[in-house]
């Protein structure tokens, strides 16, 4: 789960990471009495949304006046702001966060993951703060520093403190640099957190240390003992379709392709969707039903993947185990009487009982059409869609 | 022989009362050897039950000191499945096997530090078990796919695995075991060292391995095979179209910081002389191809 600067910063600052003082904005003229009530001269005013990349999509702006504060504001709430995480689509800004302006000594970067190859929690650390972490370690890969933290001793100050030298933080803001790593840490650790991102920390030019931004996302796995971090969700922020996927147990992403694919599984819906671009064609869609495969769930399925506007077939690729194809055959083509299909439906399926399934499938009088293999599959599925079937 | 388990294993089911644990239980218990492997259940608070004709015991090590118990699968709802692998190593099992999934990763981490210096192996989480066919089923994978025979499989799915099995079989090339190592990102046996198990094992000619997006263990994976590796190797990996940044059904399986995509860990297997197919349909009949 994501959720947005803001709520970030709020979050750390319970940690001690400070950061500027700043209010979140739903309206111009809440912008506006959250300039005044920061006072000062200079103001930040943020597009808060999920994705990265907001200044170079022109969600930040940086005012020296009220009237600036008001013009910017009136700009970015409602703008739909395009970033490179965001897709071509973008997505619209409805919340700000206004906050003081900061004088900025120097830029750095700190961040939180759990390292897959050493199954601990990583601290990453850099002197080119600003800049995409990513691009960082294409280009420069010894200017990221790295201290593994173990989870038995906790967080290393001394080597949080060698980690902050060579990121080049002067010996006079080490230690404020090691006690906001550590409230870092504590935060990652205790909210179950998967990355926990300040980029860019300031030194600021009176030698403070201070998160100018924030970005945290939690592992959905452990949500269930965090009632305080469930409820900062902002379902203005995700796609309608994959929230009610999700809510039906199914497992559900859009892509910009054309054959929607609904599969039983997370590898072989992957590749379902490797073997459709095999054939020549490109997945609408990733779509897990997960071990059960209802009539529910699939109804619920075929109606989430019409809602494409750019679907033109349905490929459903089971591979039977304990759930038997005989189970699945009745759900889909309950599923497929109960909802006006008005693209081609190709359907493969292999495992327990397929016999029995492919019968139930034959004797619908429903115009499916059936494969045995894959790749008869993905075959059959792109002849459907360029009208040769 | 095989890898890791074989009629010889001696199993105990934690998280049996549970409707999972029971129904799966119940359908290993029916495959090949199971009825003499499946010799108890865990349940804390359950102690002196019944359940499929195996005793219930409050806890691992009892199961252990009454039955012999040397491997455990693990049932156990995610916010207890952690604690539960802790119990299964303390009381220094062999092997564990977990098919839990959606367990916190923090979790994890905490009982993988717990794990060093101790002799239990992880299997797992998220994952369908481990198969060695014709002798023993522990996990949740329909047995009457797999064969007897001499191809290893090492997986981090569950259906794809299946797929796989499926072709191999209808080939005739039976196999001599199949892990599902599962689609978490801080998890226990890695491709890796599951591929040394088969290399060692005189009974495998040669193995299956299926990856997909997410980390870099296919590619430390294939960097070992390049340099010890004495059997053929035959892979895939799932993913070529997954978009970065979407967390594709698996914990695991996501494109973080450009790092984990399916290009680059074809590319590396390929270097390192795996036979990699970009088609899931035909790794069987590659498999086939390379032994000629």
């Amino acid at each position: 789960m994501k959720i947005h600067e803001y709520q970030a910063k709020t979050l750390l600052n319970g940690y001690d990471v400070a950061t500027p003082r700043g209010l979140p904005c739903f309206s111009v003229d809440e912008a506006l009495a959250a300039a005044e009530e920061l006072g000062g001269d200079v103001w930040v005013v943020k597009a808060q949304i999920h994705a990265g990349g907001r200044g170079k999509g022109g969600g930040v702006k940086v005012a020296t006046s009220l009237d600036q504060v008001r013009q910017y504001a009136d700009e970015i709430l409602g703008m739909n702001l395009v970033t490179h995480q965001t897709g071509q689509e973008g997505q619209i800004v409805k919340r700000l966060l206004v906050e003081e302006g900061v004088a900025i000594g120097s830029e750095l970067y700190v961040g939180l993951v759990v390292d897959r190859a050493t199954q601990r929690v990583t601290l990453m650390a850099s002197s080119e703060g600003g800049m995409e972490i990513e691009v960082v370690a294409e280009e420069s890969p010894d200017k990221i520093h790295y201290l593994v933290v173990d989870p038995q001793s906790g967080f290393n100050r001394d080597g949080a403190s060698e980690l902050a030298t060579k990121i080049g933080i002067p010996e006079s803001s080490i230690e404020a640099a090691v006690d906001l790593l550590e409230g870092l840490y504590s935060c990652f650790w205790e909210k179950d957190c998967s990355l926990a991102e300040i980029n860019p920390l300031v030194v600021t030019e009176s030698g403070g240390v201070i998160a100018l931004d924030a970005k945290i996302n939690f592992d959905d796995n452990a949500l269930y003992r965090h009632d305080e971090i469930r409820s900062l969700r902002d379902l203005d922020e995700e796609d309608p379709a994959e929230i009610e996927a999700s809510e039906k147990g199914l497992s559900y992403i859009a892509l910009d392709g054309t054959i929607g694919c609904l599969v039983n599984g997370a590898g072989l819906a992957m590749a379902t969707m490797d073997i459709i671009k095999l054939y020549g064609a490109e997945p609408a869609n990733f779509l897990d039903v997960g071990g059960g495969a209802t009539a529910d769930q699939v109804t619920a399925a075929f109606s989430i993947m019409l809602r494409n506007p750019g679907l033109e077939a349905i490929l459903v690729n089971i591979f039977g185990g304990i759930m038997r194809c005989d189970v699945i055959a009745e759900g889909l083509v309950e599923a497929a009487r109960q909802i006006t299909l008005d693209v081609p439906l190709v359907v493969r399926l292999e495992g327990t009982n397929v016999e029995q399934g492919q019968k139930i499938l034959a004797d619908s009088g429903l115009p499916i059409i059936t494969a045995r293999t894959m790749a008869e599959a993905a075959e059959r599925v792109v002849a459907a869609t360029q009208g040769e079937h | 022989m095989s890898i890791l388990i074989n009629s010889e294993s001696r199993v105990v089911t934690q998280g049996i009362t549970g409707k999972t644990g029971q129904f799966h239980t119940h359908h290993s218990i029916a495959y090949a050897t199971g009825e003499s492997c499946y010799v108890a259940g865990v349940t804390p608070g359950k102690g002196g039950q019944a359940t499929e004709g195996v005793p219930v015991f409050d806890s691992v090590v009892e199961a252990r000191e009454q039955t012999g118990v040397n491997v455990s699968v693990i049932y156990v709802p995610p916010p207890f499945a952690a604690a539960a692998i802790d119990e299964a190593v303390e009381a220094e099992l062999d092997l564990v096997i977990c098919i839990t999934e959606g367990i916190p990763v923090k979790d994890m981490v905490q009982t993988r530090k717990k794990m060093e210096g101790r002799k239990t192996l992880l299997v797992g989480p998220n994952c369908p078990g481990v198969i060695t066919p014709e002798e023993l089923k522990i996990g949740i994978m329909p047995g009457y796919i797999h064969k007897k025979g001499r191809i290893g499989v090492v997986s981090r799915s569950g259906t794809l695995t299946y797929e796989v099995v499926h072709q191999l079989s209808e080939l005739g090339l039976g196999q001599s075991t199949c892990v599902g190592i599962g689609g978490d990102p801080v998890n226990g046996l890695k491709h890796l060292e599951v591929l040394k198990l088969f290399n060692d094992d005189p009974d495998t000619d040669a193995v299956v391995m299926c990856g997909e997006i997410g980390g870099t263990d296919e590619e430390s994976c294939a960097l070992w095979v390049k340099e010890n590796m004495q059997k053929p190797v035959v892979g895939f990996i799932a993913g070529v179209t997954a978009p970065p940044g979407k967390r594709m059904g698996h914990a695991g399986a996501i494109i973080s910081g450009g790092k984990g995509t399916a290009a680059e860990k074809i590319s590396v297997l390929e270097e390192c002389g795996i036979a990699v197919t970009r088609n899931p349909a035909e790794i069987g009949s590659l498999m086939k191809k390379k032994l000629g």
